[in-house]
């Protein structure tokens, strides 16, 4: 079989060489349409690959690692970035590569072409999950274009096709991918119809954006939008929004201008070339005998198929679990772009003024029924920012994602996290706080009388210098104890912060090792991959990626602030609640409160393990615990298990960290950690994050890591492979 | 922790059910030799039975030095084996069965191994038993669990 087929012979080799798309392509031209001039890479060429490379048992090694039921979405993610990595990385055999070059200058020389995937099965009535594998516009010469191929290949096991993989029937002894090049259409306009309005079965509908399909596709560009009549293709609505820009290919890729004037009062279509769309729409659908999803362009007037493809009820909105929210993580350089300055600039100033107007407010002398207001107003506030914490936050940290694939794409690195060190040293909020605990534990290291005193629980003077900077902290971060940010309310407890600053005191201050000169190597190699016109792109998803990186940690400490503030109000309602000489009108309205009626989230509820029985001649222990490696490094000590938020208080130089979760909030007894060990799963998580910056080593996705290692067992945290071991009794 | 206990002596009970032979190490003068063995174990998982002639290098060791350690798993000799195979390493101490109840013991065995009744009854083959003390259970890759039984 030839590695490079013409549409003519498409249908002949069939289906399950070609793909879903390029059978459909090939019937749409068969029947007349105008479709662009489109190759296809067949089936044979993908099994021929991993046949002659190692690629599959490496894949197979990566995708069994670990059982995907105990794998969060972030872990599936890290598979895919690995396995893209390892696509790129593995060169195709020369035997392949050489007919596979001659045939693509053939068919496509130096023109800019549009690279597919077209998976058998993929846009079939049963399977039809537009999106879950990749395409790429205005790729331009052989060997990228090959590159690209291999990226299509890759996005067989994207991480939307991971988390459908049982609906796709992913197995990797049997799936494949064909891949199919089509010329760049330079397109005047574009759109999408839709042969049945999922909201209303008797519709069709049809969005369409000036430029390029892809900035559609995306969300980046706010289309026009007709609903017609599915039967008469009358139109019966037309949604205008405001027009501003447009899709163009630019040097290699997708560019983004602003419209003139004439375009942005003007929709992309008349009613004619609506009608005629739905007519070809209809067309589509009886001859693939069900409604179509169509993209479709218009080049000089003339109407070009792009693709088409059954619509399916079965698709990601009725699925009734989280992959749905997980997908639309997945954000577009643009869309981040403009969700970084929501962020940047307009969210987090929000945060901090909300969280400082709050603590102005003395609620202490306020009357029952206003602090029950007040309460409300609160839990009203903080529900808010939680909402805007999962609609804005958590997308964001896809600038990461984005800037990993964007430098793996450009660097081929061997190591796929090799970017997340020019993510480090961006000036975290939990850093700086951490900073501010350094410098009181060197006060006290450096001053024994102070030393003593603390010792001996007695707390310096108003007026001491250690005291006025504690005091500071404390204003700025909470007392650890409590909660963050719930200064103005805690008394320092139990000391739980001076007992925890005299363990900092007692070695000197962990230094990060950073090699500044690799970085530097990294970041000049990085954007010396890119061509002249595209290096600033790379400098601007660099600058995302960090960004991105920094609030991710920071965003939480924000959010923490908010949340201490509720807890005060909570906690002065509780205590007039416990009061004995309070009314019973007061008491009354208290009860009404719902955070003050529910009862309290046993945060400390034991997540003890049974103990296992060693009183009887069986004894049980894990020996091994496989998790993902996320920080480089190997440690031994004892593990310091996190049920609640007092044990941090607890944390002595040199013990493992060993929690399910950890927000930034808790990481300020990271500089005392030998090693952090996380049972949620991801290169990106918090944990994960503050270890890298501290240069420990950590392992992320050990599933039940709290369950299988007890308070004070001996551990070793390889932070190369994300191997935990425990020690156990000697042989 | 229990459950724990109970699922993995189920899945090593599973494996040594599923397998004829393992690989026995013995050891003399600091030079560990490996040799395979047709294996069988009691219900109770605290004791494997092998039959060796008493000529054997294996045979020598164990009698100089009786702590052994034994290997059954079960790949296939395929790449995903290091993740699909289940493997379990024993450590126990290994003597000839001499005692009253060999023959029970020995048919016990021979309902696992019919095929070597007559390799049995041969005057120098010798009649193993090990009294295992911990088992290493293997699998999904590199996670390793530790069950003491005696």
């Amino acid at each position: 079989m030839k590695p490079v087929l013409k549409i003519e012979d498409f249908i002949n080799n069939g289906i399950d060489q070609v793909g879903g798309k390029a059978f459909c392509l090939a019937k749409i031209h068969e029947m007349g349409f105008i479709v662009p001039q489109t190759v296809c890479i067949p089936c044979q060429i993908y099994n021929n690959y991993l046949k002659h490379t190692p690629l599959k048992d490496t894949i197979l090694l990566e995708i069994n690692r670990k059982p995907f039921k105990h794998m969060r979405w972030e872990e599936i993610w890290d598979i895919s970035l690995r396995i893209r990595n390892l696509f790129l990385t593995t060169p195709i055999p020369q035997n392949i590569q050489k007919d596979l070059f001659s045939l693509i200058v053939e068919s496509c020389g130096n023109n800019p072409v549009a690279v597919r995937s077209s998976a058998p099965g993929e846009d079939n009535a049963a399977s039809s999950f537009a999106g879950l594998h990749d395409s790429f516009l205005n790729i331009i010469g052989a060997n990228n274009i090959i590159k690209h191929i291999k990226l299509v290949w890759a996005s067989l096991y994207s991480d939307a096709a991971l988390l459908y993989r049982k609906e796709l029937g992913l197995d990797i002894h049997n799936s494949q991918m064909a891949v199919v090049i089509q010329e760049l259409i330079p397109s005047d306009r574009s759109g999408i119809f839709f042969g049945i309005n999922p909201s209303n079965l008797n519709e069709s509908v049809i969005e369409s954006v000036y430029g390029l399909n892809q900035a559609l596709v995306d969300g980046d560009v706010e289309p026009d939008r007709w609903i017609l009549s599915q039967s008469s293709g009358k139109i019966l609505s037309h949604i205008e929004p405001v027009r501003k820009q447009y899709a163009y290919p630019n040097t290699e890729g997708v560019g983004f201008a602003d419209l003139s004037k004439e375009k942005n009062q003007k929709a992309p279509l008349d009613n004619q070339e609506v009608f005629q769309i739905w007519e070809t729409g209809r067309e589509m659908e009886a001859l693939f005998g069900r409604p179509q999803d169509m993209e479709w362009t218009f080049c000089k007037n003339q109407l070009i198929i792009l693709q088409s493809r059954p619509i399916t009820s079965a698709g990601f909105k009725e699925s009734d679990d989280k992959r749905t929210w997980y997908l639309t993580l997945h954000r577009s350089y643009e869309n981040l772009k403009k969700l970084y300055i929501k962020i940047e600039q307009h969210l987090i100033p929000q945060m901090i003024a909300e969280a400082k107007r709050l603590g102005q407010i003395n609620f202490q002398t306020m009357t029952t029924k206003l602090l029950c207001q007040e309460i409300e107003q609160r839990q009203k506030i903080y529900d808010h920012w939680v909402k805007v914490y999962w609609a804005d936050f958590i997308p964001f940290a896809h600038g990461i994602r984005l800037f990993g694939q964007v430098y793996n794409d450009a660097v081929t690195p061997d190591d796929p996290y090799e970017f997340m060190a020019l993510l480090e040293n961006t000036g975290l909020k939990s850093i700086e706080r951490n900073r501010l605990l350094e410098r009181l534990a060197k006060m006290i290291r450096n001053n024994i009388d102070l030393k003593n005193m603390l010792e001996n629980d007695l707390i310096p003077e108003m007026d001491h210098p250690f005291r006025s900077l504690l005091d500071k902290f404390v204003e700025e971060f909470g007392d650890l104890s409590c909660s963050t940010g719930s200064g103005n309310e805690c008394q320092y407890g139990d000391n739980g912060i001076i007992r925890l600053l005299i363990e900092f005191a007692k070695q000197p201050p962990k230094q990060k090792h950073i090699d500044g000169s690799d970085i530097k190597l990294l970041k000049e190699n990085y954007i010396h991959s890119f061509p002249a016109q595209k290096k600033k792109f790379a400098a601007d998803v660099l600058h995302l990626g960090r960004e991105s990186y920094r609030l991710r940690d920071d965003d939480n400490i924000h959010l923490g602030r908010i949340e201490a503030r509720l807890i005060e109000s909570v906690s002065e309602g509780q205590s007039r609640l416990s009061d004995p000489l309070i009314s019973t009108d007061e008491q009354r309205m208290l009860a009404q409160i719902p955070a003050l009626s529910m009862v309290p989230d046993d945060a400390s509820r034991s997540l003890e393990p049974a103990l296992s029985d060693k009183t009887s001649k069986r004894w049980f222990k894990f020996r091994q615990i496989v998790g993902h490696p996320a920080g480089p490094g190997i440690a031994t000590g004892k593990a310091r298990l996190i049920k609640n938020p007092q044990d941090l208080l607890d944390f002595k130089q040199g013990d493992v960290l060993v929690c399910s979760g950890v927000d930034p909030n808790m990481t300020f007894v990271i500089p005392l950690a030998s090693a952090v060990v996380e049972e949620r799963g991801g290169m990106l998580i918090h944990g994960a994050i503050i270890a890298r910056e501290y240069g420990l080593p950590c392992i992320t996705g050990a599933s039940q890591a709290m369950q299988l290692i007890e308070n004070d067992d001996q551990i070793t945290v390889d932070g190369y492979l994300g191997i935990i071991t425990c020690k156990t009794d000697e042989l | 922790m229990d459950n724990n206990i109970e699922h993995s002596l189920e899945q090593i009970t599973t494996l040594f059910d599923s397998q004829r032979l393992a690989v026995l190490s013995t050891q003399s003068q600091d030079q560990p030799y490996a040799s395979l063995v047709a294996f069988a174990a009691d219900d109770n998982l605290e004791h494997i039975f092998f039959l060796t002639p008493n000529t054997t290098r294996k045979y020598e060791n164990l009698i100089t030095n009786p702590k052994i350690a034994i290997l059954v798993n079960n790949s296939l000799n395929q790449a995903d084996d290091i993740y699909k195979a289940v493997s379990v390493t024993g450590i126990g101490s290994a003597a000839v069965v001499e005692t009253s109840d060999k023959t029970q013991l020995l048919n016990m065995y021979l309902k696992k191994h019919p095929h070597l009744k007559g390799f049995s009854k041969a005057t120098t083959t010798a009649f193993i038993c090990v009294a295992m003390k911990r088992y290493f259970m293997v699998n999904q890759f590199q996670n390793v669990v530790e069950i003491q039984v005696k």
